[in-house]
């Protein structure tokens, strides 16, 4: 993105700081209670990848839709998904968003716009779609954002979802969050084309490749993807170079990741970055530390809370089937 | 009263469904006028009349196609999918099975998902393997779903009309050999409640558990067997799962024989289903197996004489019910 014509304004970058760094403090209390054995649950760390979606959240109103995947914490998060209800599902508890019946891959919460959270890789790309055609057909104004990696990009719904969101001009932007994996394999390994956005042009739609570290990028391309949606132009596709730094998944090897690859990469590191910014715009360490502080008392209690909470009751798997057992 | 076909039935419930709820759309392949209404003229005259954002001709995209209509159902909106011919539900079972029949369970009630998945298949027209399967063990085997199919040209727009007004997803089964089957017009506002079976013939010696165009074939049969003396009893199931289990029970308890009929392959079919449980729940009303007919285990075939080969026959019928009363 060249053209970045004009600075973020402050209130708007301390959003986004705040809004990372929920992300970020999630992120980093999952990990230390996985390691403690505190919980044992599938979950899929999003350490590199929390400024991207810190940044298209901050871009989005808070009734717009979003449709992310199993690696969603920090859509979920960003866009205000309660953190008691957030852990609370996470744990598998009757507070939780789904009452304990989605799980860290399936978090639902349309109360934030989160309606749908996909564990099949490409899945939530035709579904954005439909959520942005109600939008279409009704007026609404809404824009639906729907996140997915470069993984997700090779798969055919996303190429029957492009077509068909260029077609109708739906108001949906498609956030590709490119980690360079798709699960295990790398970026090189899955695709030849050097670029996922380029794939856009053949579509007839708008696509940009955006520096996902990088707030003075990242966040104007969002807002503009989502301006471009909601004004009836309609779809835009988004890439936003980043680096899962962990393995696919909690637990699972990722020795596979070069070494030297992942030293790079952490210069990269899109935290330092955000925080040299907010600094430059004369945001005090202490300000800054506050937020962290204040989120990190946030999410302790949001933990304990659902730690103590009540497990669903077995009956529970009788119900929500048909409305008739709702 | 106006008789009416299929076609015209299912066209009305669709129609009346989309003047009184705006978020009543249509989407699929060739559907609008432009295209003619859709191959079966089922949506004939409504992009006409509610615009072609409501009648939404799409491309050749199955995922897309059902996707979208999830995502809208999420939304709060009404969606009728088709899926031009039921074999392309391969192309989209992750949207059906993983995200439309699941969505509400997963997010513990929050996103109920109603759609209408119109599908339409057939064994009979010579359109050989891959445009004439019926399906519907695949989706009898998924919790969350309704599996519906109309016998008659009344039954489907009563059925068409209650499968909108359903909050979760329907399949709903078309015959193409049916679209031209005639009936009384019941009249606008019609539904047949889904769960809910008809008993076509009432019946005394043996229950005959069928639904969509077998019903026609049962109905035939059973007219033959009672000149031999033998009463059979036809239920048409209507909606096939989750099927009407006490209107089934309830007849074989009466008449102590059952038999299943279905076009689909027999193997691990429907009727194994309603066979196994009305023999754990009848054991004791039951004066002999349970026997069930289902389609040939291979890909539907394309010549005309190997594809009635196929099908289970007027023949087949007869003798299983012969069979079953002990008059073989």
């Amino acid at each position: 993105m060249a053209e970045i014509a004009k600075e973020i304004e402050r209130e708007q970058l301390l959003d986004i700081f705040t809004r990372t760094m929920k992300v970020n403090r999630t992120d980093e209390k999952f990990r230390e209670l996985l390691m403690q054995g505190k919980v044992a649950v599938m979950y899929y760390c999003v350490r590199g990848q929390e400024l991207v979606s810190a940044a298209a959240m901050a871009a989005l109103d808070p009734d717009d839709y979003v449709v992310c995947t199993y690696r969603g914490q920090g859509e979920q998060t960003a866009k205000g998904i309660p953190l008691e209800k957030w852990w609370g599902e996470c744990l598998g508890k009757a507070t939780g968003t789904c009452k304990g019946k989605g799980g860290t891959m399936h978090i639902t919460d349309p109360d934030t716009g989160i309606m749908v959270t996909t564990g099949v890789v490409g899945s939530g790309i035709p579904i954005a779609n439909g959520l942005a055609m109600a939008s279409q057909n009704s007026g609404d104004g809404r824009v639906t954002l729907v996140s997915f990696g470069d993984g997700a990009a090779n798969i055919g719904g996303f190429h029957e979802a492009m077509n068909m969101a260029q077609l109708y001009k739906l108001p949906v932007v498609f956030l590709c969050q490119n980690n360079r994996y798709g699960e295990h394999t790398a970026y090189a390994d899955h695709t030849d084309s050097p670029s996922i956005a380029a794939r856009a042009e053949g579509y007839g739609m708008k696509g940009v490749t955006v520096d996902g570290n990088d707030v003075n990028e990242v966040y104007p391309a969002m807002v503009d993807a989502v301006e471009h949606a909601r004004s009836g132009k309609g779809p835009v596709l988004v890439e936003a170079m980043c680096y899962r730094m962990m393995g696919h998944f909690f637990g699972a090897d990722f020795s596979y990741m070069p070494e030297d690859h992942v030293k790079e990469m952490q210069t990269e590191d899109p935290l330092p970055k955000l925080r040299t910014v907010m600094l430059e715009r004369q945001f005090t360490e202490e300000e800054l530390d506050k937020i962290v502080a204040d989120i990190d008392a946030e999410i302790d209690a949001a933990v304990q809370h659902a730690l103590d909470a009540p497990l669903p009751d077995t009956d529970e798997i009788y119900k929500d089937v048909l409305e008739e057992t709702a | 009263m106006a008789e009416i076909t299929m076609t015209e039935g299912l066209n009305k419930a669709i129609d009346e469904a989309m003047a009184e709820d705006d978020g009543v759309f249509c989407l699929g392949e060739d559907v609008s006028a432009k295209q003619g209404g859709g191959v079966f003229k089922v949506t004939q005259g409504l992009s006409e009349k509610y615009g072609e954002h409501r009648i939404r001709a799409t491309p050749i995209s199955e995922t897309a196609i059902v996707g979208a209509a999830v995502g809208a159902a999420l939304a709060g909106q009404r969606p009728i999918a088709e899926i031009m011919l039921m074999n392309f539900v391969g192309v989209c079972m992750d949207q059906i099975v993983n995200h439309a029949a699941k969505l509400r369970f997963m997010s513990g009630g929050q996103t109920p998902c109603p759609i209408v998945i119109r599908t339409t298949t057939g064994v009979g027209v010579g359109f050989g393997g891959q445009h004439s399967d019926m399906l519907e063990a695949w989706f009898a085997h998924v919790a969350g779903i309704h599996v519906v199919t109309p016998s008659n040209a009344a039954d489907a727009r009563g059925l068409m009309r209650a499968s909108i007004d359903a909050n979760d997803p329907v399949i709903f089964i078309e015959n193409i050999l049916c679209y031209g089957l005639k009936a009384e017009d019941p009249g606008e506002g019609y539904r047949v409640p889904l769960g809910k079976a008809a008993v076509a013939k009432e019946g005394t010696d043996i229950s005959l558990i069928t639904y969509g165009r077998t019903v026609l074939d049962a109905l035939e049969v059973a007219g033959e067997m009672e000149k031999e003396g033998v009463s059979v009893e036809v239920i048409d199931l209507r909606t096939i799962a989750p099927y009407d289990e006490e209107a089934v029970l309830k007849s074989v308890r009466k008449t102590g024989r059952a038999l299943t009929l279905h076009e689909a392959v027999r193997p691990f079919g429907t009727g194994a289903e309603i066979a196994a449980n009305i023999q754990e729940k009848c054991w004791d009303d039951l004066k002999g197996p349970v026997r069930r007919i289902g389609g040939t285990f291979s890909a539907v075939p394309f010549a005309s004489h190997l594809e009635q080969a196929w099908i289970p026959s007027k023949d087949e019928i007869a003798g299983q019910i012969k069979a079953s009363v002990g008059k073989d």
